[in-house]
């Protein structure tokens, strides 16, 4: 295996020119963590070997117990069955699509994992590990990707952990999360230095968002502001098929200090190194040092939805090169290499395809909503264009059982 | 026995519109503290047209916000706030650009509430300076009602009187629901009388702001004066015209307008928005379906032309003007 320090990065394809036939071209000019500094704990083969940038977050993770670290190998495991159970119910008609996470578990795990009960935070639409770990329940995505709901879940019932719902127009989310950390500051709940009461916001979006309008201007919104927040991006490689390089000619992680935003990038295959490196910058965002940025370089192994067919844009070298620094089976050798028991992973097994078959049963057995709620919600007081409209659909419905008789 | 507040009794001032409006965010600001005022220049400098002057001083840089420029990051931003519990307020600084937040506006905005089957609110209102008639460049007189109007979960409102520029305002920060709130410039300065003791109307109410017997005149914002100049005209003629004031463009209030054209058998809906499309052949249509036995004759629509808004000095070419509400009104008669 290719040593990780010096296998390619997202940065190595940035200067890469594209082949004639349009195919994606392999390393040119390789930039090692020297360059570009990302924090890294695991090796590729799961070993405790961390690299220089990460050794400020050594003391944060030599203090995890051993608890929290099964905790974090347990909810990528659940996740990638669960991800996978969705994508088989996409296959078999029972969803209109579904965006597989398959790749990206250490970024989403670690991250929300290091976010505290009293954070708020801002998912895409990919950030199935994220939002099951804050308790949203995975069927209420399905909600979403079965078209019996266009939200899914209640993010102001207590039990969702402060879990604001998917977003599918890129970027919009930032600026949301932006005003909700504005808020924070106005009413004086963070940067009292307590971390277990201040406040902060995390907000996921992706390389391909990284484009859009609305992922600039919260950046400077929020350095503006000085907003208790830190940006998530998941750099996964692939915008459905246009690569990095076509979004950026810097590593991302620049873009941030380019706003004053204090910006870190991490190896997003590395649970440890993810959880680490997300807690110290909510920690220093909630008590008032400012927004911060992280770029969490992993990889999208999958297709970007099931309506996706990477092998049109990408080559299966480069997949199996990924293959080989898969999230899980880093952390399962990490954990082995700690002496945890086998048992230990049959039972996470089992309580994964568990976790799978309860989604599936409960997919199945969801509802169609009735046709009042086209009319009701769409706004918060009396409107009398819904309630014509509402009563009009009702008694033309109602013409019908009419006739029946 | 109705007891009689004597302190609000004598509470009528005379006032521009954009002092009006400027006490009413005031009075919401003074009543509400979780509302707050957001937009360009709106601090220190009042607004480009003055219309939040001194409320930074009073309020405070949290509660008056001079944001970035950055029409998507204001609104986008005042999303997150309202989701904290916020009722932001915010100011376009004029109608052609409002466009960069259109995109939080109509995917975001207005759809929060359904995608969250009731359980999140949008108190956010947007007031948009609007219309033509100021002699300003390119971007700066335009007239994008219709966009909003069309996006189901937006309320818009467009107040054409100080007293309700005072009113209504209040009453749009006071709604659970996302308002756009479209001032129109060419009505900032001209005075008038506000009742600061109670709203004549509610927010989603049209208005009789004229009787008459002949012919219905129907129009929003600042076109309200011009129908009142027409209906004065024509009086001189011998023509009785009724006009009235839509001042809610969604949800409209039909019941004035069918009273009104059930009585006269007529009506011409004039704006100065482009009329392909547009809030008039909406109500139009509406008219015709609801009142079709009534009409005497075609309701016939008066529009600015279906182009981009001219250089200044066509504009009293291009918006209709009293006298291009007459020649409709004419034609309706002969029918």
């Amino acid at each position: 295996m290719r040593p990780w320090g010096s296998s390619h990065t997202p940065r190595d394809r940035l200067c890469a020119p594209s082949t004639a036939d349009g195919e994606s071209s392999v390393t040119v000019d390789k930039v090692t963590d020297a360059d570009i500094p990302t924090v890294r704990v695991l090796d590729a083969d799961g070993r405790f070997a961390p690299n220089p940038a990460a050794e400020e977050y050594l003391p944060l993770i030599e203090a995890l117990p051993d608890g929290e670290l099964e905790q974090l190998y347990r909810d990528m495991v659940a996740i990638r069955a669960i991800d996978t159970q969705a994508t088989n119910l996409q296959r078999q008609g029972q969803l209109a699509l579904w965006p597989p996470s398959r790749g990206q578990e250490a970024a989403q795990v670690g991250s929300a994992r290091a976010a505290r009960p009293q954070d708020t935070i801002f998912p895409s639409y990919r950030e199935h590990a994220v939002t099951r770990i804050r308790g949203v329940d995975p069927v209420d995505i399905i909600k979403l990707m079965r078209g019996t709901s266009n939200g899914g879940w209640d993010p102001t019932d207590p039990r969702n952990g402060n879990t604001r719902i998917y977003t599918l127009v890129l970027g919009s989310q930032t600026l949301h999360a932006t005003g909700l950390a504005m808020g924070l500051v106005f009413d004086g709940k963070c940067g009292s230095g307590d971390v277990d009461r201040d406040q902060a916001v995390m907000v996921y979006y992706g390389d391909g968002a990284s484009s859009q309008g609305d992922v600039h201007e919260a950046m400077v919104f929020a350095a503006s502001y000085q907003t208790p927040e830190v940006f998530f991006l998941q750099n996964n490689h692939w915008a459905i098929s246009v690569p990095v390089s076509t979004q950026s000619r810097v590593p991302l992680v620049q873009r941030g200090t380019g706003y004053g935003i204090e910006s870190i990038r991490v190896d997003g295959n590395d649970v440890l190194a993810s959880w680490a490196v997300t807690r110290r910058a909510l920690d220093e965002a909630r008590t008032g040092r400012g927004p911060r940025a992280i770029e969490a370089v992993t990889y999208r192994m999958g297709a970007h939805t099931t309506s996706d067919d990477p092998t049109k844009y990408r080559g299966s070298d480069e997949e199996r090169e990924w293959a080989l620094r898969d999230p899980i089976a880093r952390m399962r050798a990490y954990l082995e290499h700690r002496g945890a028991a086998g048992s230990f992973f049959a039972d996470v097994e089992s309580e994964a395809a568990d976790a799978a078959e309860d989604l599936r049963v409960r997919t199945l057995e969801l509802g169609s909503p009735t046709a009042e709620a086209i009319f009701d919600n769409v706004y918060s007081d009396p409107h009398p264009l819904m309630a014509e409209q509402k009563a009009w659909q009702a008694q033309y419905e109602a013409s019908f059982q009419e006739g029946d008789r | 026995m109705t007891t009689v507040d004597t302190t609000t009794e004598n509470r009528i001032e005379t006032m521009p519109f954009s002092k009006a409006l400027n006490a009413g965010l005031r009075k919401a600001m003074e009543d509400d503290p979780r509302v707050l005022l957001m937009g360009e220049d709106i601090g220190a400098l009042g607004g480009v047209f003055r219309v939040t002057e001194h409320l930074q001083r009073d309020f405070g840089p949290q509660r008056v916000l001079d944001t970035p420029l950055a029409e998507s990051g204001i609104v986008g931003t005042a999303i997150g706030l309202a989701m904290g519990g916020f009722r932001p307020v915010i100011e376009i600084q004029f109608d052609g650009f409002v466009f960069p937040a259109f995109d939080q506006i109509t995917t975001q905005l207005a759809k929060i509430t359904a995608r969250h089957e009731g359980r999140v609110s949008m108190p956010i209102v947007i007031r948009i300076p609007y219309g033509g008639h100021i002699g300003a460049v390119e971007h700066h007189q335009e007239s994008p009602e219709t966009y909003f109007a069309h996006t189901p979960g937006l309320r818009v409102v467009s107040p054409s009187t100080p007293n309700d520029a005072y009113w209504m305002i209040q009453e749009a920060i006071a709604s659970n629901d996302p308002v756009i709130f479209l001032e129109p410039k060419s009505r900032y300065w001209p005075k008038g009388e506000v009742d600061l003791a109670a709203p004549a109307l509610p927010l989603h109410a049209s208005r009789v702001v004229r009787r008459g017997s002949d012919v219905t005149l129907v129009g929003h914002g600042a076109m309200v004066s011009t129908l009142l100049q027409a209906a004065a005209l024509a009086e001189a003629e011998g023509t009785s015209c009724e006009v009235v004031d839509l001042r809610s463009l969604s949800p409209v209030d039909y019941g004035p307008i069918l009273d009104s054209v059930r009585s006269t058998g007529r009506m011409v809906y004039a704006q100065e928005a482009p009329g392909f499309v547009s809030l008039g052949s909406e109500i139009a249509a509406t008219v015709m379906e609801r009142a079709f036995y009534a009409l005497e004759a075609p309701v016939l629509r008066v529009s600015a032309y279906d182009t981009p808004f001219p250089p200044a000095k066509l504009e009293s070419t291009y918006l209709p003007d009293p006298d291009r509400i007459l020649e409709a009104v004419d034609r309706s008669l002969a029918y």
